[in-house]
């Protein structure tokens, strides 16, 4: 099946500023859940904004159902559920009458029973006759959700659902994605937290500076990041590593005073213990054992400096 | 041509409209019936007949094209700009529905608000003067046209306008010389010579003019000049409304 979302070689400039997206190539494939993981300021929006037709494309193409954004708006944006990164609503429309401002805006007949039904689904059908400004953020939150399923979207983007957000509603949101998955919805979501992407994605795509760093199997990915370190110093250097530990991930380093080890943690078994037990054996004395995961920002700086090589 | 999303965005406004209708209302009618009170009863009683109509009577439609031009641009501008400014046009502008289908919608409900309150305030002006209307169709034709080519210059407004104080200034530094200069209170031929040509110059003379022949059969300037005037005024707008969006300004970056 092709790719439901193709975006090209796209390029996006801001006049006096550098480059947002610099060469971004990626397709996200029909039904499945793509997270989009970067820090601020990485281009998430930018993308996301270029595929619902927000911001104009400097160069490079993006297709949306086998439609050219630009030349087949009115197909592409059909297609397509957008809740945007800021809690953006008029204060004193009712949540009913703004979700169904949302329908109509998307080309699709009145229809009060569906909105009942997403309302419901998003716990807010009490709040049907309230205005915007009477309710929380997180209610704001679910109502953004709302008005981008309002159409029956085949794709929806969320950027940044949890920025700010509490448990429950977390809990909410992910049993509605969960649902649109299972109808065949694809489902793009960005975030800067690798646990979020881990929850929910199939795919993740790395993206940083405006370049799309990565993009793999969760499960895959969830392999390479999930490594810890574990960093033994030793009572004295060692020139050599002994031979019991030949077929171990461990390093010499500080000129042999310490060394170095990386496991995986959700492995069945860390190897820890026996790495211990061996180096116990050959008679290697131990004076402290720290161990450090690396941080989004650390994978980041791996990626790019792999990226360079 | 997505009808949906046009009348979604219109009956929104409308709402928001009919919501605020005793603000919308009330402040027009009560400048309105002042200006009777003053120019047509306290003044009006020592003037002349102009053009053979009594003041009182002469000067309701200048003042039903001076409310509805400031309501228009007042209206349109808001309408566009509240979204802009609360970051909710990322809907509109995310959604399957063509630049020209947003200012349908827009335009559409600002038109609608301003010209019922020009109705409103004629109504009105009955209960004052005894008003006669020579051409009721072409009155309508005229006010329905002023009051779209004014809300679609309030839409390019609204869409250039960076703040409120923005909106706000536009209406008040350009807006209300031209429209009180446009003949509301007076006849053109009441002015000095010079003055006269300068008027000219000013495109609300035009509507004004072609308004009141559509209630009086007499006017300042030919009723198709008038017509070409709002013509031209709005085929401007809509030049710079295309110009605007082609080129995403202020809306996409
Ligand atoms: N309107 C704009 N004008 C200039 N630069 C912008 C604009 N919007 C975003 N940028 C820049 O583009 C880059 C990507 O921003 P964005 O897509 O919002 O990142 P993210 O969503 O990943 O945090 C940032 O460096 C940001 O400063
Ligand atoms: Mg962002």
């Amino acid at each position: 099946m092709p790719p439901i979302i193709d975006v090209q070689h796209l390029i996006k400039s801001y006049a006096g500023g550098g480059f947002a997206l610099d060469d971004v190539s990626v397709e996200i494939e029909s039904g499945e859940i793509l997270a989009l993981l970067g820090p601020n300021g990485a281009g998430k929006t930018t993308l996301i904004s270029i595929i619902c037709g927000l911001t104009r494309i400097t160069e490079g193409t993006v297709s949306v159902g086998g439609f050219d954004v630009v030349k087949d708006y009115r197909k592409t944006r059909a297609l397509i559920g957008l809740v945007p990164q800021e809690l953006m609503l008029e204060p004193f429309e009712t949540v009913f009458e703004t979700v169904s401002l949302s329908r109509g805006l998307f080309g699709c007949k009145p229809n009060k029973s569906y909105i009942e039904s997403v309302l419901s689904q998003l716990s807010l059908l009490d709040k049907k006759d309230a205005q915007m400004k009477e309710l929380s953020g997180g209610m704001k939150r679910r109502v953004l959700i709302a008005k981008a399923l309002s159409h029956e979207p085949k794709i929806l983007f969320l950027d940044e659902p949890t920025a700010g957000v509490d448990v429950e509603l977390r809990r909410d949101m992910w049993n509605v994605v969960t649902e649109l998955k299972q109808r065949g919805v694809t489902i793009v979501l960005t975030t800067h937290y690798i646990e979020e992407a881990e929850e929910i994605a199939d795919r993740v795509a790395v993206i940083n500076g405006g370049k799309i760093l990565l993009i793999e199997e969760k499960d895959k990915l969830m392999k390479r990041l999930g490594t810890k370190q574990l960093r033994i110093e030793l009572q004295a250097p060692i020139t050599t590593l002994p031979d019991s530990l030949s077929d171990v991930d461990v390093q010499r380093a500080d000129d042999g005073m310490s060394l170095i080890y990386h496991y995986d943690v959700k492995a069945e078994r860390t190897g820890i213990t026996s790495l211990l037990s061996k180096l116990a054996s050959e008679g290697i004395v131990l004076r402290d054992l720290q161990t450090y995961q690396s941080s989004l920002e650390d994978i980041f700086v791996g990626l790019v400096t792999e990226e360079n090589k | 041509m997505n009808l949906y999303a046009v009348r979604a965005i219109y009956s929104f406004e409308m709402a928001r409209t009919f919501r605020t209708m005793l603000q919308s209302i009330a402040s027009p009618v009560i400048s309105t019936a002042l200006y009777f009170v003053v120019f047509g009863s306290a003044i009006g009683s020592r003037m002349t007949m102009i053009d053979g109509v009594p003041y009182g009577v002469f000067i309701v439609p200048g003042l039903i094209m001076l409310t509805v031009m400031m309501q228009s641009v007042a209206n349109a501008s808001f309408g566009i700009y509240f979204p802009k400014f609360l970051g909710t046009i990322y809907e509109p502008l995310s959604a399957p529905i063509s630049p020209w289908e947003i200012v349908i919608g827009y335009v559409g409900a600002a038109t609608t608000k301003s010209i019922m309150i020009g109705l409103i305030i004629l109504a009105v002006s009955f209960l004052f003067v005894p008003v006669t209307i020579a051409h009721p169709v072409l009155m309508l034709c005229f006010l329905t046209l002023t009051a779209i080519s004014f809300s679609l210059l309030g839409f390019i407004l609204g869409i250039w306008a960076r703040s409120f104080e923005q909106l706000n200034l536009v209406p008040m530094l350009i807006l209300t010389p031209l429209v009180f200069l446009g003949g509301s209170f007076y006849s053109i031929d009441m002015l000095p010579p010079v003055w006269q040509t300068v008027t000219l110059f000013n495109p609300a003379v035009y509507l004004i003019s072609g308004f009141r022949w559509a209630f009086f059969d007499t006017a300042d300037v030919s009723i198709a000049l008038s017509l070409l005037a709002i013509g031209v005024f709005s085929a401007i707008c809509f030049a710079v409304i295309s110009w605007m969006f082609a080129t995403g300004y202020r809306l996409k970056n």
